[in-house]
C-alpha cells in the first residue's frame, strides 16, 4: 500500500539566540533535536518512536503538523501521501486529515468550554453534530460539552482529546504521550482506541517514552537516543533480545519488567551537544576506537531492519 | 458560596481598616504641619461668614491648644455621622465640594480609565503577537517613553498643539469664562474635556499594554495554544479567540487595581487644563491649606482606590469559571 | 561552547560601556547645572523672550533668564534629589522588606499592612501631604519623596526573601542552629544584592518625575529655584502668547534624563539578572 507519510533524514534544530545588550548582537546557535530520521507509515499501520523523555521527540510532531516554534527549524523531507508536505500543505490539512492526540489536559484551553473547543469556533449545526457523535464514540454525553477542562477528570480529558481527532475522518494521527501517568491496564485501553482508528483507515505515529506500552500496539518501532533514531524493528522483533540490533535496544529491553528490570546505565547526551561518532559510545561493551572519532553514523538495512551501529555484528 | 461571602467581608473589613490607617496618617501629617489654617485663613471672607459653631469646631479640629488625639476623634465621630466639616476656601460643607468635583472629574476618570484600558490591551494584545517585530518595538518604545514623561508636560505639549497652534479645542477650564453655569452646554463640556481625557489616555496605556505583553507571550508560548494551532485554527482566531480570552481576565483585574495611578494622574491633568475636578480642588485645597477639604479628598480618594483593588480581587471569583464553579459546588 | 562565553563577554562589556557613559553624561549634566546656576537665576531685561537661537539655544523667559542655562539646573537639582530620595527609600524597603520577614509574622502583617496604606493614597496627593507636613520647599519635597516611593520594593523584597527562606540550604543553615539575622546577612542578603541594586537605579525615574510633577504644583522647590517643576509652571502663563520654547525644551530635557535612567536601570538588571533578559 502506498505510505500516507514518509519522512526522509529529517533533522530538526533549535536556533539559540544568545542575548547582547544591543538587539544587533544576537548570536546565533544551532542545537539538533532530530538528526537524520527517516520512517515511513502506510494507513492502517502503527509506527512507535520510543525515545527517553527530553530527547526531542514532540518536535517530531510539530515538524510534520508544520508548527515548529519560531526558533527552529527543519532540515530533509516529509512526504504526504506521495507529495512533499509544505507548511503551506500542512497548514491546510492540519485539523483536516492530519491530526495531534497530545498528552494532557493543558492542552485544551482553560477558560473555554470543551464543545466551543472542539468546534474551533464554528457554530453551524453539522459542525455540532459531528463534535457531539465524536464524543458520544467515546462515551462522553452532552453534558461534557458545556464543561470546563479542570472539570473533566484525567480519563475523561484524554477521551475529549482523542476525541478531538474523530470530529473529521482522520488519515495521520500524531499520538504525542497520550497517556501518561496511567496505569498499565488504563493505558492499554487508551490504545485501544489508536487500533480502531488504524483498522479504519488512518496511519498513526505513536509517540512515547514506554517501549513496553509501544510493543503491545505498534506494528514498527523506532527507537530515538539523544535525536537520533538508532534502530528501527517490528514489533515482533522484540521477543528476544538476540533479534534486536542495537545495543541500546538491547539495554531497553532488559529494563522492562518481565525481563528483569535491569536499568539502563549511562546518562543520554543531549541532543545539542557536539559530539563525535556514536552517542552511545560511552555504554557500549563492544565499542571499537572508529566508534568515537567517525563523524554521523549512517543508519544502515540489517537483518530486516534498520540499525544505526558500525559493527553490528560484534553484538553477538 | 459562604467562602466567598466570608473572603469578601474579610476584605471589607480590611479596607475599612486602611480608610481608618489613612485618615490618620492624613490628619497627623497636617498637624505636622507649620501651616496653620486658622492663621492662613485668618481676614478671610472664609471665617468671616462662618457660624460661631461652625469656627469653634474648626478650632477644635485644627487649633493648637486641643491634643491630636481628642483632635482627630472629634472629627472621626462627625465623618460617621456623614458631616466631613466645612471647606474653608469654598465656604460649603466639605461633602457638598466633594460631591461637585467627583461629578466633574469622573466622567473625565472613567472615560480616560476605560479608554486607557481597551487602548492598551490592545496594544499589548498586538505587541505580543507580534513578538520582536517592528509592532512589538513601536509599542515597546511607546510604552518606554511614555512612563519617562512627565504626565503635567504631555499635557502642557498637548495643550500647546490642540489649543495655542491648532486652535481646535479651548485653553482651559471646564466652563467658558463668562458664562452662566447653567448655560453651558453639554457639548461644551465635551469639549473641554477631551484634552484632559486625552492626556490621562496616553499615559495610562503603558503599564496596561506592557503586562499584556508578557502575559500574551506565555499564552501564545502555551500547550492549549500549540494544540490550536495543530488542529488548524488560524493565527487570527487563535489571537482572537484563545488569547483575548486569557489576557482580559488578568488585563481587567490590572486596570481596576491601578486607580490610583489615574487619580494621580488627573492631579496634574486638572491643574493644566484648569479643569475643576477632584484633583484640582487638592491643589487648591493644599496650597490654601484648606484641611478640612483635603482630609476629606484624600479619605474619598482612597475609598476609591481600595474600592478598585476590591473589585479586582472579587473580579476573579466572578469570572474565571474555576473559582467562580469550584465555589458554587463546595 | 566557547563561542557562547566570548559574545557573553562581549557584550557584557558593551553594556558595562554603556553604564559608563550614561553615568558619566548624568554626572556631566548634574556638575554643569550646578555651574551654571548663577547664569539660571541672572535677569537681563534687554533680551527679554527671545525665541531659540544659538546664543541662546534654549531661548530666554520674560526676565531675560537664559533657558538652557536654567534647565541645566534644573536637571541637576532634579539629579541630585532623585538620588537622595532613591537611596532614603531603597533603604527604607530593604529595612522593612527584611524586617517583615525575620520579625515574624506580628510584624510582617503590620508593614503589609502599611504597605497597602500607602499604596492606598494616590502618589502624587501622599508626596503633596508629607511635603505640607514639613512646610514645603527643599525639605518637604525631599521628605515626601523619600516617603512614598519604598512600598513596591519593599514588596518585592518580602517576597524575594520568603522564596529565598525556603531554600534548601537556609533551612539546613536554620537547623545546624545558625540564626535567623545572620542566616539572612550571611546567605539572603547577597542573593537579594541583584534586586535591591536594580530597584534602586529604577526609582530615580519615578522619583524624579514626582519630584519635578509635586514642585509644579506648587508644593516643592520655592519658586525662586530653578527647577523643572517651577520652569514649566511659570511657562504655562506665556503659552497663550506662543512661547513655546518656555515648555518644550525643558520637559524634554527631562524626559531624556529619566529616560536615561530607565534604560540605565534595565541594563543593570540584565547584567545583574541574565535570567531576566530573555527577548
Amino acid at each position: 500500500m502506498e505510505p500516507i507519510l514518509q519522512i526522509e533524514h529529517l533533522s530538526v534544530y533549535f536556533t539559540q539566540y544568545e542575548h547582547g545588550p544591543r538587539s544587533s548582537a544576537f548570536q546565533k546557535r544551532q542545537l539538533a533535536a532530530v538528526k537524520d530520521l527517516s520512517l515511513e507509515i502506510t494507513p492502517g499501520q502503527i509506527v512507535a518512536v520510543v525515545g527517553a523523555s527530553g530527547s526531542g521527540k514532540s518536535l517530531l510532531a510539530h515538524s510534520i503538523l508544520g508548527i515548529l516554534p519560531y526558533n527552529s527549524h527543519m532540515e530533509g523531507k516529509i512526504r504526504y501521501n506521495g507529495e512533499t508536505l509544505t507548511e503551506k500543505k500542512a497548514r491546510k490539512l492540519r485539523g483536516k486529515e492530519i491530526f495531534l492526540i497530545p498528552q494532557g489536559v493543558t492542552y485544551l484551553d482553560p477558560l473555554m468550554k470543551v464543545g466551543a473547543q472542539l468546534r474551533k469556533g464554528k457554530k453551524d449545526p453539522e459542525t455540532k453534530r459531528r463534535c457531539r457523535s465524536a464524543l458520544e464514540r467515546y462515551g462522553l454525553g452532552a453534558d461534557v460539552e458545556e464543561l470546563y477542562p479542570f472539570e473533566l477528570s484525567g480519563g475523561m480529558a484524554r477521551r475529549v482529546l482523542i476525541a478531538s481527532a474523530v470530529t473529521e475522518k482522520p488519515r495521520l494521527i500524531i499520538a504525542d504521550e497520550p497517556t501518561p501517568g496511567l496505569d498499565a491496564r488504563s493505558a492499554k485501553r487508551i490504545l485501544s482506541h489508536f487500533r480502531e482508528l488504524a483498522d479504519e483507515g488512518a496511519g498513526i505515529l505513536f509517540i512515547t517514552h514506554d517501549l513496553e506500552l509501544a510493543l503491545s500496539i505498534a506494528d514498527e518501532v523506532a527507537v530515538f537516543y539523544a535525536g537520533e533514531t538508532i534502530e528501527k524493528a517490528k514489533a515482533e522483533d522484540f521477543g528476544k533480545p538476540e533479534n534486536l540490533r542495537h545495543p541500546y535496544t538491547r539495554a531497553l529491553w532488559y529494563a522492562m519488567p518481565e525481563h528483569g528490570f535491569r536499568a539502563v546505565g549511562g546518562l543520554q547526551p543531549y541532543a545539542g551537544d557536539d559530539r563525535k561518532g556514536c552517542p552511545y559510545a560511552g555504554q557500549c561493551t563492544a565499542c571499537r576506537e572508529d566508534c568515537r572519532t567517525e563523524g554521523q553514523i549512517p543508519l544502515v538495512e540489517y537483518r530486516g531492519g534498520e540499525v544505526r551501529c558500525l559493527h553490528p555484528d560484534e553484538m553477538r | 458560596m459562604k467562602h466567598r461571602l466570608q473572603f469578601t467581608g474579610k476584605k471589607l473589613i480590611r479596607m475599612a481598616l486602611l480608610l481608618l490607617g489613612v485618615s490618620i496618617v492624613t490628619f497627623l501629617l497636617m498637624c505636622a504641619s507649620p501651616l496653620d489654617p486658622l492663621q492662613t485663613n485668618v481676614g478671610q471672607a472664609a471665617l468671616g461668614t462662618m457660624s460661631p459653631e461652625q469656627i469653634a469646631k474648626l478650632e477644635a479640629y485644627w487649633g493648637v491648644d486641643t491634643p491630636p488625639l481628642t483632635r482627630y476623634l472629634g472629627w472621626l465621630s462627625d465623618v460617621l455621622k456623614g458631616d466631613f466639616g466645612t471647606s474653608l476656601l469654598y465656604r460649603q460643607p466639605v461633602i457638598s465640594v466633594i460631591g461637585q468635583r467627583l461629578v466633574s472629574s469622573f466622567w473625565l476618570l472613567l472615560s480616560a480609565w476605560v479608554i486607557s484600558g481597551v487602548l492598551g490591551l490592545a496594544m499589548g494584545v498586538i505587541a505580543g503577537a507580534f513578538r520582536g517585530r517592528w509592532p512589538d518595538r513601536l509599542i515597546r518604545g511607546y510604552c518606554f517613553l511614555i512612563s519617562s514623561t512627565p504626565s503635567f508636560w504631555l499635557a502642557i505639549l498637548l495643550l500647546l498643539i490642540f489649543a495655542v497652534w491648532l486652535g481646535w479645542l479651548p485653553i482651559g477650564l471646564s466652563v467658558p469664562a463668562g458664562m452662566d453655569a447653567a448655560a453651558v452646554t453639554a457639548a461644551d463640556r465635551l469639549r473641554h474635556a477631551i484634552l484632559p481625557a486625552l492626556t490621562l489616555s496616553i499615559t495610562g496605556v503603558a503599564n496596561i499594554a506592557l503586562h499584556t505583553r508578557e502575559k500574551m507571550i506565555d499564552v501564545l508560548e502555551s500547550d492549549y495554544v500549540l494544540f490550536a494551532r495543530a488542529r488548524g485554527e488560524s493565527e487570527i482566531s487563535i489571537i482572537l479567540r484563545h488569547g483575548l480570552r486569557n489576557v482580559a481576565l488578568p488585563a481587567l483585574t490590572l486596570q481596576f487595581a491601578s486607580v490610583s495611578e489615574i487619580i494621580g494622574g488627573s492631579v496634574l491633568v486638572e491643574q493644566v487644563f484648569s479643569y475643576p475636578g477632584l484633583g484640582q480642588a487638592a491643589v487648591t485645597a493644599g496650597l490654601g491649606s484648606d484641611l478640612p477639604l483635603l482630609l476629606g479628598i484624600t479619605v474619598v480618594t482612597a475609598a476609591i482606590v481600595f474600592a478598585g483593588n476590591l473589585i479586582a480581587d472579587l473580579l476573579y471569583g466572578v469570572i474565571d469559571p474555576k473559582i467562580r464553579k469550584g465555589a458554587s459546588r463546595g | 561552547m566557547k563561542n557562547m562565553t566570548q559574545t557573553e563577554t562581549n557584550q557584557r562589556r558593551r553594556t558595562v560601556f554603556f553604564l559608563i557613559v550614561a553615568v558619566m553624561i548624568l554626572a556631566a549634566v548634574t556638575a554643569a547645572g550646578i555651574l551654571t546656576e548663577g547664569c539660571a537665576v541672572e535677569t537681563d531685561f534687554s533680551r527679554r523672550n527671545l525665541s531659540p537661537s544659538l546664543q541662546h539655544l534654549f531661548g530666554t523667559d520674560w526676565m531675560g533668564r537664559d533657558m538652557l542655562a536654567r534647565t541645566l539646573s534644573g536637571l541637576s537639582l532634579s539629579i541630585r534629589i532623585g538620588i537622595l530620595t532613591a537611596a532614603v527609600s531603597a533603604a527604607a524597603a530593604l529595612l522593612l522588606g527584611t524586617a517583615s520577614v525575620v520579625l515574624g509574622r506580628k510584624a510582617d502583617a503590620v508593614i503589609s499592612w502599611c504597605i497597602d496604606l500607602v499604596m492606598g493614597i494616590p502618589h502624587i496627593l501622599l508626596v503633596m501631604l508629607i511635603s505640607l507636613a514639613c512646610g514645603r520647599g527643599f525639605t518637604g519635597v525631599v521628605a515626601g519623596v523619600a516617603l512614598s516611593h519604598w512600598p513596591s520594593l519593599a514588596r518585592v523584597i518580602r517576597g524575594e526573601l520568603i522564596q529565598l527562606r525556603q531554600a534548601p540550604y537556609i533551612l539546613v543553615a536554620e537547623r545546624m542552629g545558625v540564626s535567623k539575622l545572620q542566616n539572612v546577612r550571611r546567605h539572603m542578603l547577597p542573593h537579594l544584592l541583584p534586586q535591591f541594586l536594580t530597584g534602586l537605579i529604577l526609582l530615580f525615574p519615578h522619583a524624579i518625575l514626582h519630584e519635578s510633577s509635586v514642585t509644579f504644583l506648587g508644593f516643592g522647590l520655592s519658586s525662586e529655584q530653578p527647577a523643572i517643576g517651577v520652569i514649566l509652571s511659570e511657562s504655562m502663563q506665556y503659552l497663550t502668547t506662543g512661547k513655546w520654547w518656555l515648555a518644550l525644551f525643558p520637559g524634554l530635557a527631562l524626559v531624556l534624563v529619566v529616560a536615561l535612567f530607565a534604560l540605565l536601570g534595565e541594563r543593570v538588571r540584565r547584567l545583574l539578572d541574565p535570567s531576566s533578559a530573555h527577548e
